[in-house]
């Protein structure tokens, strides 16, 4: 076969794709979301790769609850149907992957990542496509996107209460530890703001390379600064190797405790509880919060996927999500089911979490929550010292006074 | 002036910790010219040995060292035996065979271990921090640093005292007329491969209690053993140690100074200007044509 006629038939081959296939082309790209008593949906978490850690927990969340709606009867009798992708933790790859199941699986919504960096990677798809995608991770804020609901904490509902605290229990001297992107820098960023409105002070702000595992030095200028706590946001295996030598060099947690946003049973789970212990987080989640809606949440999680397992707190807003997206869609009709109705549908409900009561706030399709003050045990678990009175309001623009996030988009004054 | 000493020390606990990532590398690299890029996953091999030996046979750090050099060793023998011996003097498909098994490597530990973050204890008597001249230093890293110490000697002395050591030369330098004095070359470089692999999965092991174990580790080892061994110049045994300290020490420095992102990028950038000037390597010897 010539060449030429290879790359005719190619061109016939796939023009004849294309008019046989008028679906994909067909104008109202929301009709039949819901067809033959099934909702398709997105699930979008890596398994592979560097952040495959984390996200394999938040993937069973997801499945969890999705099997747990199912058994129950699904959705005005409509079952879900988990489209399961596997982006590699690579943010390229979730694009693709996150346009094959907003275009190719027509997936009325997608729950899926833990980075920022994946979140904006498929941010333009969603926006592009009007679609909606779940985010369950607590995050740096500063974004206001109509296509995404998040159901993670942003800075004023992890800090607003913590920093005070730490002030007051521990002193005034704050040094702050971070990996090098954008989430540890808006963090420190409102942190400082908290700081300054308290009167302490920072003593060092510093970022180590993602995945960076050598902290002698760091640990040298802890010892020569003497802060009163030390604010880590570092991630991923940097938060195991940095509680490792802390603990390691002799340092003592009573004295200079680390202070972290980052920090679950997860993590403990990997560095043990003997380096962890001592060790102070802030979220509005922890595995042993007192409620039957977490001891039921803990319960299911194991029998499904192992006694050795824990939840923690990405993984409940991961589970929690699938429950709110429930609640949206059992108001619309089957006809209706279409990714803008379902954020329409959302807006303003609430329900009972794991964590406590929760309520999507309408304005900025961000969650109401539950911040806690917990400090970790040597056996893996907190211990939650501070409960917040009130549910916390979520501000993603906490950082700049003059930008907020409404129901129309950003607003400037 | 109380920082110098401190960051001096931090450096060369920093250097031991390189140096050992690269004593096995450049026994691969250095000696037999084998580009080993699964160099790494001996290291992530031997942290997971220990992994598997405290959590399931509850076996101590100090017990379980000898048995994981030899586990990771016998690995290493059988990647030598089954893939790298197929290879020798064609560069090219050595780099890319030995990634393509670092890959699999990686997720098959993934497979059979999780893709969980683990750590292996610190033994309780090494736990623990102590002053020397007025700076207070890690047991352990000092431990790790006497380890290095020893095995450094014992790889010299393997190399330049033994009957093994001198085939090994022998058959470096010429590899058919070693042959003909009736040298086995391929039983020394199936036993040098298999004690490189070992020394890296020591490596594992020891620095396992500092840093966490996941399948991915070994990728940052392989850069930094890499970067050890090609400033050492690559033929001396001397250079690699002098390198591995000269980088520990400058990496301390500049991160007590500025930061660990600053220090990481200004030692790759030393480190080419260097290699620019001075392809050979630092410490290169002076090679009789």
């Amino acid at each position: 076969m010539k060449r030429r006629d290879v790359l005719q038939g190619a061109a016939v081959l796939g023009a004849s794709t294309a008019i046989g296939l008028p679906h994909i082309w067909r104008k109202d790209a929301n009709l039949a979301r819901a067809a033959n008593g099934e909702i398709k949906v997105g699930v979008l978490f890596s398994l592979t790769g560097t952040t495959a850690i984390i996200e394999e927990s938040l993937h069973k969340a997801t499945i969890l609850a999705i099997e747990e709606i199912n058994a129950a009867g699904g959705i005005n009798g409509m079952q879900i149907v988990p489209v399961e992708e596997d982006p590699a933790s690579d943010p390229a790859t979730f694009a693709e992957k996150a346009r094959k199941l907003v275009l190719g699986d027509r997936c009325v919504s997608v729950f899926g990542s833990y980075t920022s960096a994946s979140r904006k990677a498929v941010l333009p798809v969603f926006e592009k496509r009007n679609n909606l995608y779940w985010y369950p991770t607590l995050y740096e804020g500063r974004e206001c996107s109509k296509n995404v609901v998040y159901t993670g904490a942003v800075p004023n509902q992890q800090q607003d209460e913590f920093v005070p605290w730490l002030i007051q229990n521990f002193g005034t001297r704050f040094y702050l530890i971070g990996s090098n992107y954008i989430y540890p820098k808006e963090e420190n960023n409102y942190c400082r703001k908290l700081l300054a409105r308290y009167g302490a002070e920072v003593v060092n702000e510093e970022y180590v390379p993602l995945g960076h595992s050598e902290f002698s030095s760091v640990i040298n200028k802890i010892r020569s600064t003497e802060p009163n706590v030390i604010f880590s946001t570092v991630v991923g295996d940097s938060v195991v190797a940095l509680h490792r030598q802390y603990r390691a060099a002799g340092l003592d947690p009573e004295k200079m405790p680390m202070a972290s946003l980052t920090t679950s049973e997860n993590e403990i789970a990997a560095m043990g509880g003997d380096a962890a212990a001592g060790h102070f987080t802030s979220a509005p989640y922890f595995m042993v919060h007192q409620s039957p809606e977490n001891e039921r949440f803990v319960a299911a999680y194991r029998a499904r996927w192992g006694d050795d397992k824990v939840t923690h707190f990405v993984s409940e807003p991961s589970y929690f999500q699938v429950y709110l997206f429930k609640q949206a869609v059992e108001k619309l009709a089957p006809s209706d089911i279409s990714p803008p109705t379902v954020a329409e549908a959302v807006k303003g409900e609430e329900l009972t979490a794991p964590q406590g009561q929760i309520r999507l706030e309408r304005e900025n399709l961000h969650c109401w929550l539950w911040p806690k003050i917990a400090r970790a045990r040597s056996d893996g678990q907190f211990e939650v010292l501070k409960d917040s009175a009130e549910w916390v309001a979520p501000v993603p623009y906490a950082a700049y006074p003059d930008q907020v996030c409404s129901e129309n988009g950003l607003q400037q004054s | 002036m109380d920082f110098v000493l401190q960051q001096l020390f931090t450096g060369l606990s920093i250097g031991s910790i390189l140096l050992l990532v690269a004593l096995g590398l450049w026994i691969v690299y250095g000696t037999m010219g084998v580009i080993n890029l699964a160099h790494g996953e001996f290291v992530m091999l031997g942290a997971y040995t220990a992994w598997v030996l405290q959590s399931v046979f509850q076996v101590g750090l100090f017990a379980s060292l000898v048995v994981i050099f030899f586990v990771v060793a016998f690995l290493g023998w059988i990647m030598e035996r089954g893939v790298i011996r197929y290879l020798y003097r064609r560069p090219l498909d050595t780099i890319l065979a030995t990634w393509g098994l670092g890959v699999i490597t990686q997720q098959v530990v993934r497979l059979l271990a999780g893709g969980e973050l683990r750590y292996v204890e610190m033994p309780s008597l090494l736990a623990h921090s102590t002053t020397i001249l007025g700076v207070e230093l890690s047991v352990y890293r000092i431990f790790i640093f006497v380890v290095v110490a020893g095995l450094l000697a014992l790889t010299w002395y393997l190399m330049q005292r033994t009957a093994i050591g001198m085939k090994l030369r022998a058959v470096l330098q010429d590899r058919e007329v070693a042959s003909c004095f009736g040298i086995n070359a391929d039983r020394i470089y199936a036993l040098t491969f298999a004690y490189g692999a070992g020394l890296a999965g020591l490596a594992g092991a020891l620095v396992s209690p500092l840093k966490s174990v996941s399948p991915e580790m070994g990728t940052t080892y392989v850069v930094d053993a890499f970067m050890v061994v090609v400033l050492g110049g690559v033929e001396t045994l001397m250079g690699t140690v002098l390198s591995a300290f000269l980088l520990g020490e400058l990496t301390g420095f500049i991160a007590y100074l500025q930061n660990d992102t600053v220090a990481k990028a200004l030692v790759l950038v030393a480190i080419i200007v260097l290699i620019r000037f001075r392809p050979q390597g630092l410490f290169a010897s002076q090679v009789r044509a």
